[in-house]
């Protein structure tokens, strides 16, 4: 008898023991897995700086509540949170095998990216025409404005890598060289973008509207 | 036939369910804003929604839901990353109160 015919406990044979050892960790595809510990670190990040804005605001009183409206950040959800649906509609199509579909709505979900920055920078251009800066803002606090850049700030440039992400994988794939599970641990990575802004939203925004 | 070649489950019914879900949700959060209510219950309600929130996006959308062994993964991983960031907070006690248990 063999040392490859033995068997582990006698139920186990050589085959199964060799699929057990060369099966990805937690049965999840090594890219994927990739992605989500860097999703698990970046929200380490994220909730980092949420939580010393939260501990800032919450020892400072008389804490600015500079928002007027909230029209601006509405449609700026709207539009990330329908992004995630287009790249859920491109990874469906890319798991059928449909890669003009699934090209055409991940660039659908590219443009709602820019759509989403373009709004986002106007949001901050008008903070800054009142006399915001890094820095310094006119309505007390300087911790306020610091901390309201570098949240949105990093959040944006999530969004803006995102959308090259998805422009360079989305032309890969069209051209052969992705696959589908490489759009599916893009959208993971879109998705988070979207999960991150639901805590950025009400913490940032909708906790300081003046009214 | 490849994991990508596998439809998920719920197909894009689900998604859209998920969808009107998830806008519902933020719509609550943008109602609790107008509440006349103190901070610190508005950043209760607020947070309970964006957890709600948060949950949805990850269970259906991040397809949490349809990989037992991925959210073993990210339940352990999460959990330790979160017990090590511990590690900063008698830190953070010294530079506002001085070292720790100094007495």
């Amino acid at each position: 008898m063999s040392q490859a015919d033995l068997s582990i406990h006698g139920q186990v044979s050589r085959s199964t023991a060799t699929e057990i050892m060369t099966a990805p960790a937690f049965s999840v595809p090594a890219k994927k897995l990739a992605m989500w510990l860097f999703i698990i670190a970046d929200s380490a990040t994220f909730a980092g700086c949420l939580v010393a804005y939260g501990f800032t605001r919450g020892a400072t009183p008389n804490w600015p509540r500079p928002f007027h409206s909230i029209t601006n950040v509405a449609v700026m959800t709207f539009i990330l949170l329908s992004s995630s649906l287009t790249m859920m509609i491109s990874v469906r199509a890319a798991e059928i095998g449909d890669k003009a579909k699934a090209f055409l709505w991940m660039m659908i979900t590219a443009v709602a990216g820019i759509l989403f920055a373009t709004l986002h920078l106007r949001e901050w251009m008008g903070l800054i025409n009142e006399g915001a800066t890094l820095f310094h803002n006119p309505w007390g606090t300087p911790a306020f404005s610091s901390l309201f850049f570098s949240i949105t700030g990093l959040h944006l440039l999530h969004v803006t890598g995102g959308v090259v992400a998805l422009i360079a994988v989305g032309i890969s794939y069209k051209g052969g060289r992705y696959q589908a599970d490489d759009l599916e641990v893009t959208g993971l990575y879109w998705h988070f973008v979207d999960l991150v802004w639901m805590f950025v939203v009400p913490l940032v925004y909708l906790m300081n509207l003046s009214h | 036939m490849t994991t990508a070649d596998t439809p998920k489950n719920g197909g894009m019914t689900r998604d859209l369910i998920v969808y009107v879900c998830l806008l519902a949700l933020a719509g609550i959060q943008f109602v609790i804003a107008y509440q006349d209510i103190s901070t610190s219950q508005m950043f209760a309600r607020m947070m309970i929604v964006a957890c709600i929130e948060a949950g949805v996006a990850l269970l259906f959308f991040m397809h949490l839901s349809d990989s037992r062994g991925l959210r073993w993964f990210v339940l352990i991983f999460t959990v330790t990353v979160i017990m090590f960031l511990q590690y900063g907070w008698t830190d953070a006690f010294r530079v506002s109160n001085g070292v720790p248990w100094a007495r």
